[in-house]
């Protein structure tokens, strides 16, 4: 990218004294990795099991909350009340070859989806999770969004058979069960985990997932067929690299996969606070059924 | 400050009625010892539950009688398992429909007495009575009248808003706000550790109480959460938690309780390989005349029985159809009163 635009710059008529200027240094070494760089062959602490020890709060600085994909800032969805309070900042794909592998009419449903985020209709049970994005409704977000929400979440990793994922938004919580054979016996929102160790990498199968819950507020979504696998990785004392691959043979043509890495959060005494949203979506949703007192 | 000498003042006083005046439910004949995690903490781990039939305060028809006979705890037995039962249909119409929610949902653990025997839950006072309440200031007044007008419209089929209805019918908190009461379902509580934490997962709703051990201090009092801000320690091989900082909604503590003022006091104590004896102290001034100390068994749940997902806002369908109900019934000429107000057995 640097060298095309170098070349860019200097025109036609420089190119070939360029090329046998450059090339030789350009290309003859190995150019050192751009960007900040994990310790390589990091060994994480131990947890009393002997396993690497992920008990902290961590949070992702990722802005996949808002769109998986690329995405450029964008206003808030009323800025004529709110003006830059409420707008989304731009971030860079998560998404491993930037794009979500839809299936067509799969990524029709998408572009509804983001055109109706903002609708809600909770008239008719049937038409209840029919529209709008579901952390606008403060339900719980379901994994792996739950992850990159802008809001920690503590791990809390004892000796039992448990690993305990408790997140701030909306106070939701999922236990993974490590080593577990029963498969989910229905169906919930942050789905069923069950975990085991792959080395220093826990690895997180999450099925029975609702199929209700989006990736992002760009409409992003699953069927009931969602299968995701999740791989936390401690590589350095403050970071995890998490990955997610994610299957869904009724929305999209092949799995795919997202990574980023979680951020340990270091504050002084730093605590999940609460985030119960529901009384932030009640006037929304249940409004328009209050008593109309006469004018 | 006043908050913390109230609140060690509740401790002491549950102390001292525990030991003298009560027998402690699960009181094993050898000291029980319980297991440590590999970091020196008593080790609390496991999927619990507190249902029992045994009321928080002493029913009338047993005196003063603080613990049964063998034959008088049977007659008690029969006589709450009787009462609760949602599966008899002895009671007329309107009691019917109501108990069309029938036992099908409920948790049987439910209709068992405390296996000590106890008439109440509460051992002091020792009378098993929740102390006389305070007069509450103009203010709390209002406050209340306020949430029990729009509780009344709901229960004549009525509300007028939302805001009519109660938080756990509105799926903001449950039974997850301490202290932790039996209720009809979903009475489970799962406790996990890990070096410097304990952390309570009730399973309705779905919130997790981690709760330092590690003697940080609290929150600042002026970071108020629905369940409080909560700090624990070890006595022995007790934990002892110690929670503050309520918001000020009105109608989410026990009795109305004030949250500027309130405080409660738990005491987790494993006392056999299956059993927790969970003893809170609720201590709060303007609400009433001394604080108070109940006692509650905890029993190990199988553990082929899992906890799961208790989602409630998410599905909550309810709510409209509360609201829609009362519009209908407000375009026929309906008012309260004139429909039989909802039974609160549910």
């Amino acid at each position: 990218m640097q060298l095309r635009r170098m070349i860019g710059c200097l025109g036609v008529t420089g190119v070939i004294v360029l090329l046998s200027l450059a090339v030789p240094p350009l290309f003859g070494q190995q150019r050192a990795p751009v960007g900040p760089q994990f310790p390589s062959a990091y060994r994480p602490p131990r947890a009393a099991d002997g396993h690497p020890d992920l008990n902290g709060i961590w949070q992702a600085f990722v802005t996949a909350n808002w769109d998986l994909q690329d995405h450029e800032a964008q206003p808030g969805p009323h800025p004529e009340l709110t003006g830059a309070y409420g707008a989304g900042p731009a971030g860079q794909s998560i998404v491993e070859g930037g794009e979500i592998p839809y299936k067509a009419e799969a990524l029709a449903r998408k572009q509804a989806n983001f055109e109706n985020r903002l609708r809600v209709d909770v008239s008719n049970d049937k038409t209840w999770h029919a529209f709008g994005d579901p952390e606008m409704k403060c339900y719980m977000p379901g994994v792996p969004r739950a992850t990159y929400m802008p809001f920690p979440f503590h791990i809390v990793q004892g000796t039992g058979p448990y690993i305990l994922m408790a997140y701030e938004f909306t106070s939701a919580t999922r236990i993974i069960r490590m080593d577990w054979k029963q498969a989910a016996p229905t169906d919930s929102w942050m789905g069923w985990s069950r975990g085991r160790w792959d080395g220093d990498t826990l690895v997180i199968d999450v099925t029975g997932q609702r199929e209700e819950t989006w990736f992002d507020r760009a409409g992003d979504f699953h069927s009931d067929a969602l299968h995701v696998v999740e791989r936390y990785t401690p590589v350095s004392p403050y970071h995890m690299m998490y990955e997610a691959t994610i299957e869904d043979p009724k929305v999209f043509t092949r799995p795919w996969k997202i990574s980023f890495p979680l951020y340990r959060r270091m504050e002084k005494n730093v605590q999940l606070l609460e985030f119960k949203c529901v009384p932030f979506t009640e006037e929304l949703l249940f409004g328009t059924f209050r008593k109309q007192t006469a004018r | 400050m006043r908050n913390r000498v109230l609140a060690s003042f509740g401790v002491l006083v549950a102390v001292v009625a525990a030991g003298l005046v009560v027998p402690v439910a699960g009181q094993a004949p050898k000291k029980y010892t319980a297991p440590k995690t590999p970091w020196g903490d008593p080790d609390l781990q496991g999927v619990w539950n507190d249902a029992t039939s045994t009321p928080l305060q002493r029913p009338g028809n047993v005196g003063d009688k603080g613990v049964l006979s063998d034959e008088e705890a049977e007659e008690f037995q029969k006589s709450l398992e009787h009462d609760l039962t949602r599966d008899r249909r002895d009671g007329g119409n309107a009691a019917d429909v109501n108990r069309a929610y029938n036992e099908h949902w409920m948790d049987a653990r439910r209709l068992k007495i405390t296996a000590d025997r106890r008439t109440s839950l509460i051992v002091d006072p020792v009378d098993g009575r929740i102390p006389p309440l305070v007069a509450p200031s103009p203010e709390r007044r209002r406050a209340q009248a306020a949430r029990a007008d729009g509780a009344a419209r709901f229960a004549a089929g009525l509300p007028g808003d939302f805001t009519d209805m109660s938080w756990p019918v509105r799926c903001v908190v449950r039974t997850d706000v301490p202290p932790y009461l039996p209720t009809i379902y979903n009475n489970n509580f799962q406790i996990f550790q890990s070096p410097g934490y304990v952390t309570i997962a009730p399973e309705m709703i779905h919130s997790a109480r981690i709760i330092p051990v590690d003697g940080r201090p609290h929150l600042n009092q002026n970071l108020r959460q629905w369940l409080g801000d909560t700090r624990g320690h070890w006595e022995g091989s007790t934990l002892v938690v110690e929670t503050r900082n309520f918001k000020s909604e009105e109608g989410v503590l026990l009795q109305g309780a004030n949250p500027a003022t309130f405080t409660i006091t738990e005491r987790f104590t494993r006392v056999a390989s299956d059993a927790i004896n969970y003893e809170f102290t609720l201590a709060d001034p303007m609400t009433w005349t001394k604080p108070w100390t109940a006692l509650i068994p905890w029993n190990k749940v199988d553990p082929g029985e899992q906890m799961f997902e208790y989602a409630c806002h998410e599905d909550n369908f309810d709510m409209v159809h509360f609201l829609t109900g009362a519009r209908l019934r407000e375009k026929n000429g309906e008012t309260a009163g004139q429909r039989p107000a909802r039974s609160e057995e549910r």
